[in-house]
Formats: structure tokens, sequence, C-alpha cells
């Protein structure tokens, strides 16, 4: 396959993936990311750069991260699966890519240790950046803690609500942490609150856009940040299985961990490739997360993306129980992969979260995040309706320590 | 000859800078917007901007902020507007209106439906802060086509090598945001506007209009002595909101505030002179 040819080939020039993507800024931003987008360029022809990243992701994030065989939900979810059409045993293998053993919990550190190095050799001296459930506020508080600069986080006051232990992790890093009051008080309003913040501070500040939207060039380089996590999965099942799974699965809000999985599987086409969206109470509510199955193309956030939103164009509030995927839009290249067919996109709803975030915790010992919890769920949905000889990969892009206060609160539990 | 080029001509043929106004569209409620209008007329403003409310205004403090939550709950939409400027039209046939907004509610229909609904609606430019000269495609195109200016902003991070850019594809004026910020928060130093206008002026025959944390009638009349044109809007808004808050007729409060601008405006070359 040519690189013309290659699906891995996005965004052109212009930063568009298909018709989706672009640089939808203020004019006082725009020289500020072709600064970005220039030392980015330069960042990926020099090698020392490439070498303090793969130092850093060893040695301190703790990286490659475990691709482990879930045996027991893996017999779990085979007893409960018919015979194949020519009386074959059903159930897939699952293996999980452990991102929740990463430092800091989660998949977003792979992302935030590559910017604060940017910004670095920006000379910039201070740090924004915003969060919804707290995940990507702690790894930039940790790695601006761990490189000495100042850090302030935005996040919406009603996520500051449900997410506290994020909030003091946050604190105890050294990091500001800024509530937001303005629209539904989550992420959507944190990252508006974080555009103010730095195009009020464009001379000395670097916004670490956490998930792989905005403007060009950050989805491309948060993904290619991400990518460390697609790379090792497929180093690691070749050397485990001695050959490429039959599907990846993982959770979609912006859509990090997935693209970060999925992007260097995408020449690969007998590889399926599933997104999970948020479908909160159902998609026949308005209280869901899914862009794709319930927006229509439209710019916010610098991007031109899937959005929910009404017929004048209106942003509508995202609703999910898990607080990283309360976002009502997407990435720009999920948008671009569901449109051209390459990846499939469903959606779990916040109670097929919670079933499968237990089924997790009880058949191997592992308290995932409500995000791929979400992943998890599509996981039980298909791993039954494949051969047992078949493989999924999915992305464990988070541990769950962060959401036992909202699971035990779904559950009518005492703490 | 536009309605917006033959206004600032006007001005510059009296050796005067002109006005120029920024409001909410349904701020505080659609019904009220045609009574501001008019205000704003009869106070002496030059150019009208309409702002087009959203529900993610990123680059507005919070005055203008608040102002597009009231009119969104007010249940303003694209459609209230454009009736609401052509009513103004019709009343007004010679006053400049320009809409101001953020790229998703004017291209929701498609680029085309707007430039054309617009049109229609005796709109004369559109400034749409979230579309910059990168993405001209999305908009202005479809803009120039229905023969509506394309106003771009220039900021104080708009360089020497990029600004040829920025103006490829403008018309009508060139709004120079004088603050690297949000709106209606600090004002920039008189002798960095001096500078930056007589550098764009350089560039562009355009008339330059200055904007951004511009409040009071002495501000506005020291800039207008260097620009071509004066915006001031968070100043005005917050008016609007005070006097609908007290229970007073918000378009009396913007009429006695805008006359007080445009008189310093106006009259601003004159005292330079004596």
């Amino acid at each position: 396959m040519t690189l013309a040819n290659s699906l891995r080939a996005q965004p052109d020039q212009r930063g568009h993936f298909g018709q989706f993507g672009g640089r939808y800024v203020a004019e006082t931003l725009m020289p500020l990311i072709l600064d970005l987008e220039r030392e980015y360029r330069a960042a990926q022809a020099d090698p020392a750069f490439q070498a303090e990243l793969d130092d850093l992701l060893e040695h301190y994030v703790g990286r490659a991260s475990p691709l482990y065989y879930a045996e027991r939900l893996t017999e779990v979810l085979r007893e409960g699966a018919e015979p194949g059409p020519n009386g074959e045993r059903m159930g897939a293998k699952i293996y999980l890519k452990r991102e929740d053993l990463n430092h800091t919990g989660a998949h977003k550190i792979n992302n935030c240790i590559g910017q604060i190095l940017l910004a670095r050799r920006m000379g910039k001296t201070r740090i924004i950046a915003e969060t919804g459930a707290g995940q990507h506020g702690v790894a930039t508080a940790t790695v601006a803690a761990r490189f000495g600069l100042p850090c302030t986080i935005f996040m919406g006051a009603r996520d500051i609500e449900r997410q506290k232990p994020n909030v003091f992790r946050m604190k105890l890093l050294g990091a500001e942490v800024r509530p937001v009051t303005s629209g539904a008080q989550t992420l959507k309003d944190a990252m508006n609150e974080a555009l103010r913040d730095w195009v009020a501070n464009v001379h000395d500040t670097f916004y670490i856009i956490g998930t792989a939207a905005g403007p060009h060039p950050y989805p491309e380089l948060v993904r290619d940040f991400q990518c460390v996590i697609g790379r090792e999965a497929r180093a690691q099942i070749l050397a485990r299985e001695g050959r490429l799974p039959d599907l990846l699965v993982a959770c979609i809000g912006g859509g990090s961990n997935a693209i970060g999985l999925f992007h260097p599987f995408l020449d690969d086409p007998d590889v399926k490739i599933l997104g999970v969206e948020a479908a909160g109470h159902g998609l026949d509510t308005d209280k869901h997360a899914a862009s794709l199955a319930g927006g229509e193309p439209g710019v916010l956030h610098g991007n031109r993306t899937f959005l929910l939103q009404d017929e004048d164009g209106q942003i509508t509030e995202a609703h999910s129980i898990s607080a990283g995927l309360d976002y009502p839009g997407i990435g720009p290249e999920h948008a671009h992969l569901h449109d051209i067919g390459r990846v499939t996109y469903e959606s779990a709803t916040d109670q097929e979260a919670l079933d499968a975030f237990q089924l997790l915790c009880r058949t191997e010992g592992i308290i995932p995040a409500l995000e791929p919890a979400h992943a998890l769920a599509a996981v039980t949905r298909h791993a039954r309706a494949m051969r047992e000889d078949q493989i999924i990969i999915v992305n464990l892009s988070g541990r769950g320590d962060k959401d036992i206060f909202t699971v035990a609160d779904a559950l009518g539990a005492e703490m | 000859m536009t309605r917006i080029s033959s206004t600032f001509a006007r001005r510059r043929a009296a050796n005067r800078a002109a006005l120029v106004a920024f409001v909410t569209a349904g701020d505080p409620a659609p019904a009220v917007t045609p009574t501001i209008l008019d205000a704003l007329v009869a106070g002496g403003v030059d150019v009208i901007e309409l702002g087009l409310p959203f529900t993610d205004p990123m680059a507005d403090g919070p005055a203008i902020q608040l102002a597009n939550l009231r009119a969104l709950g007010q249940g303003t939409t694209t459609a209230t507007i454009l009736a609401i400027a052509a009513q103004f039209r019709q009343k007004h046939p010679d006053v400049p209106l320009v809409l101001m907004g953020y790229a998703n509610p004017m291209v929701r229909r498609g680029p085309q439906w707007f430039a054309q609904a617009a049109a229609a609606a005796g709109i004369d430019g559109v400034i749409c802060v979230d579309v910059p000269a990168e993405e001209d495609d999305a908009l202005g195109e479809a803009l120039r086509g229905s023969d509506i200016d394309v106003i771009r902003l220039a900021t104080p991070t708009t360089d020497a090598a990029r600004l040829p850019a920025v103006l490829a594809g403008a018309s009508g004026f060139l709004y120079y945001v004088s603050v690297a910020g949000i709106t209606g928060m600090q004002q920039a130093a008189q002798t960095s506007i001096a500078d930056a206008v007589t550098r764009l002026k350089a560039a562009t025959d355009l008339p330059v209009a200055v904007g951004f944390g511009v409040r009071t009638p002495e501000q506005a009349g020291e800039i207008a002595r260097v620009a071509d044109g004066v915006v001031i809007g968070s100043a005005i808004v917050d008016t609007i909101a005070k006097a609908a808050a007290a229970g007073h007729d918000p378009a009396a409060a913007v009429k006695s505030f805008v006359t007080s601008l445009a008189e310093a405006v106006h009259s601003a070359r004159e005292e330079v002179a004596a």
C-alpha cells in the first residue's frame, strides 16, 4: 500500500480529515497554532525529542503497558454463547490493553508528556488545560509538577462536584483548579474557559488539550502521542498470538484513547474496529453524549466535526454517567473514519456501562474507569457472536478509583 | 459602493471617525431589540453590529456571554434575527447592519443559505469570530457571492507576514482587535493602538475600526483621533443589562449612552485641530 492510499496519511496540510477538522479559531490564536505546527514538525524530525519522550514514557509513565489476556471474562462470556452456524464454539478471546496501569491511572499521561516537551521547546512558561473527569487535569498537573511549570486547570463546577478525589489530586500536585460556572458546568464549558484564558495569555501560555480534537495540529499531535498504545498492542499481540486481532474496541468521548489504539491498525483490512459512544439514558432520549449517532456536522472548539446541536446550530448538552465522555462533540478523525466507514461506531448506555463495570470487577479483579466500561459493554455484545479462536483487544483506558462514588450512588449503595 | 464603504467614506470626507456599536440580538428579549436598534441610530451610531447569540461564545467576556444566554433563553433564533434585520432595513435604508457571531449558527443550514438569507434581510457585512482566513471556503465565498462584506479581524498577534492573508477576500472595513484577549476586559495603551493603525493602514485601503475594551467616551475619542472607526460592544451590552434589571427602558438608556459616545467620536479631531 502506498502512502497516498494509506488511511494513516490524514490530515492534509490544512489539517482537514476529509470534510472534518481544520482551524476554526479566533485570529488572535491563529499565529500561535501555526507556530505550534512548525514546532511540532521540527520536534518530529529531532531524534533528541523522540529519545527524551521515549525515556519518560518508559521510566516515568511505566510503559510498555501490559496486554493482558482476560481469561475469566472470556470464559464467562463463552458460557452464555449460542453455538455458531456450523456448530463451532463461540466467544472470542479478550485482551485488555492496560492503560489503567500507567502513572496517574489512565492513557492521558501519554499525550501530556509529549505536549509539555513541546511547551518547553517553544519557551512557554505557563500551562493550562481543561478537564472533564479530571484524568486529563491530573495528568497535566503531574507533568507540570515534573517540569516545574505553573499550571491552571479549568473544570466545570458540576464535574468538580462529582470528581472530588481528582480535584484534590490536582491541588496536591500544585495546580490551581479553576471552577467554571457557565453553561452546564461540564467539559464543554471548561474548554470554552480555557480558550478564553489562552487568548488573553498567548505570549507565555501553552494549552495542553486533552483529547484528539480542537484546531489543527492538536488532533494530529494528540493522536501521534497516543499511538504508542496501538503500536505496543500490535507488537504484543503478534508476539503472543502470532497474528493480528479480529476486533479492536475503545470508548469515545473526544476519542484520544480510541484513535491511539486504532490508528496503527487502520491499514490492516482484516482488523475490524469499533468505537463506543456514551448513550447515557438512551439514544431515544435527549440525555446522551453520542455525537455520531445523534449529532450532525458543525463547528465548535476549533474544528469541524459531528456535534450535538439543535436546528439553529446551538450546542445541546451532553449527558453520560462518565464525566470523561460527557462532551457534545468528537475528534475530527473519528468523524472522518465514520464517514468513510473504516471504523464502526456503536454506543452503550449508563446502565450497560455500570453492568460491564461490575462484571470486570468480579471476573478479573480490575476496577475499570466508567469510560472504558462503555467499551467493555460493547465487548460483551460482540464476543459471544465471534468464534472462540478470534481475538478482541479492548482499550482499558483508565482505572476506576475516581468513579467509586458515582457508581455507589448509581447502585444505591452506602459507602 | 456598499452601505459600509459609503458610510466610512462620508465620515472620512468630513474628517470624522465612525462609531460602530455592537448589541446582542434578542437581549433582553427579541421584541426589545428593534427599539434598541432605533435608539442606536437616534444616538448617532454609524454602523451597527448585531450579535448572533451562540451557546458557546469562546471569544467573549462575561458581559456578552450573559447577553448570549439571555437572548437564547428568550427563544431568539436565526429566523427571529433575520426578521429583525429586515424590519430595520425598511425603516433605516442607509444605516449599515453587520451580523457578528460564531461559525456554527451561520453554517448550520449551509453557507449559501445563510448568505442568501442575510442578503435578503438587508445585511451588509458579516464578522465570524472563528472562521479565520484559512477556513474562508466555509463561509466567505458564499458571502461574497451574495455581495455581503466579509469583515476580518486583525489582532496584536497578526504580524506583517500574516496580514496579507487576513486581508485577502476582506472588504467593508478591517476590525482591529486592540488587545489579545476576550471582549469587554482591559483596554490597550493608546500608543500601541496608534502604532497598529499606522501599520494596518500601510497594508490596506480598507477603513480600520478599533475595538475590544473601549468603555467610555474619553477612550473612544482618543481612538477616533487615529482610527477610521471605534467599536463599542460590552459597555453598551452592560448598559442594556443594567437598565433591564432595574425595570427601566433599555432603549432610552442606550440612546443616552451612545449619544455621549457619538459626540466624543465625531468631535475628536476637531479638538485636536483647535
